[in-house]
């Protein structure tokens, strides 16, 4: 048996410039160069990137689904931040 | 919980899943459903990584330069798909170590069609042409699966696997193609690959204990046997192609159901060998038992650099 496991990474890969980094998925490793080097393998092997982030998943702080309700409904009701809300004559243009 | 709460969110996700809404890893769901899909998850992981080593047995061997890479390529790939698979597992709160431990101490199945022995070139032919194309049929309604980890890991390799079924179905033209003992040989993997790969779609409808349960959730957007007529149908045109003979005597289209129907599947075999008896389980636990140990230095080694430089670091920035 090991002594200590390789810690868990998460994989964000920019598909082409001009894009932005997303979510690929996770891999072992024992550090960062290590995760990035496993990166393009696991990742990568079809062209599918031109720029990976590891982080080490301990480090994502993630919001909890059961909170929900408090976290997001209160941008439900404010449909005053959206343009149809505003009731304008057709003959406006540009606008 | 109360029961009536629990009752009451089993009820709410039932309903999220009908509405094919996505169910992530934080979200709550009920406790089979975590238990049904570590299940599945990781035996479909075992079985991609249990599966690099019937064909690494002929990377050595392969003809000519250009099927070595193509099958160094093919394994790396499964070796790939493992490594998505065992990551979405994870995410229902199972470690790494733990499906590993599960794999080598026989708890956890694979598929059982990589207890069968690659003795012929042909073997790769068959495998890449049979295995991975039920495989495909197996996987592709997996995409739309409710888990979402499962279902990203499977749109990614869904993508890559027709390149599988590709080279496999060229290595077998090749061999038709050529001298009468080239074209034996590919005759004689498919007389041995081909109840096999029946078999990776499971036991019958009538058999199979999970089914009604995997609908709802997804799991299965089609039963076994419809999955096995769908495979059958669609690969007898491409057998006749290359001329080879489908080993059932009793395959024949039947125009009223626009279908094959085919031969009794030897289903004493099929459990025979998910119970462990089949040609090769011991020789495949074996090797990949013996891989994970002969490695355990290199990945205490890596571990032990990673903190030494961590170390380094630290005391620099001092």
């Amino acid at each position: 048996m090991s002594t200590k496991n390789w810690p868990l990474w998460e994989v964000f890969v920019r598909s082409k410039n001009g894009l932005e980094h997303r979510h690929f998925g996770s891999l072992h490793a024992a550090d960062a160069e290590m995760a990035l080097e496993n990166a393009r393998d696991v990742y990568t092997r079809r062209n599918e990137g031109v720029s990976i982030w590891v982080v080490e998943s301990k480090y994502i702080t993630a919001s909890n689904p059961e909170h929900n309700g408090e976290m997001f409904e209160p941008a439900q009701d404010k449909v005053y931040r959206h343009p149809t809300f505003y009731d304008l004559p057709d003959e406006v243009k540009h606008m | 919980m109360s029961e009536e709460q629990i009752k009451n969110l089993e009820e709410q996700f039932e309903a999220r899943i009908a509405r094919d809404e996505k169910i992530e890893p934080k979200d709550w769901m009920p406790e089979k459903y975590r238990q049904t899909h570590i299940r599945q998850i990781s035996q479909h992981a075992h079985s991609e990584i249990v599966g690099m080593l019937p064909e690494g047995n002929w990377i050595t061997r392969a003809p000519s330069l250009r099927r070595k890479v193509a099958l160094l390529a093919k394994v790396q790939d499964e070796a790939g798909h493992g490594l998505y698979l065992y990551s979405a597992c994870e995410t229902l709160g199972i470690s790494r170590d733990e499906l590993y431990e599960q794999l080598h101490s026989g708890k956890a199945k694979y598929s059982s069609i990589f207890n069968y022995p690659t003795v012929t070139w042909a073997d790769m032919g068959a495998i890449g042409w049979l295995v991975d194309g039920a495989a495909i049929i197996n996987q592709v309604p997996l995409c739309n699966t409710s888990f979402g980890p499962y279902a990203r890991a499977m749109v990614r390799v869904c993508k890559e696997e027709s390149f599988h079924q590709r080279q496999g179905y060229e290595i077998m033209l090749k061999l038709c193609q050529g001298a009468p003992e080239q074209k034996e040989m590919a005759q004689d993997a498919l007389n041995r690959w081909w109840w096999p790969s029946l078999m990776m779609f499971g036991p019958t409808d009538a058999e199979s204990t999970h089914t009604e349960q995997s609908m709802k959730w997804k799991l299965k957007r089609k039963t076994n046997d419809e999955l096995r007529q769908q495979f059958i149908d669609q690969t007898v045109p491409q057998a006749e192609i290359l001329g080879l003979t489908i080993p059932d005597p009793d395959l024949k289209w039947n125009e009223e159901r626009g279908s094959y129907d085919f031969g009794e599947i030897n289903w004493d075999e099929f459990w025979q060998v998910v119970k462990g008896h089949g040609p090769m389980n011991k020789e495949r636990m074996k090797a990949r038992v013996g891989a994970w140990e002969r490695g355990e230095w290199v990945r205490d080694a890596a571990m032990a650099h990673a903190e030494k430089q961590q170390e380094r670091k630290e005391k620099q920035a001092v």
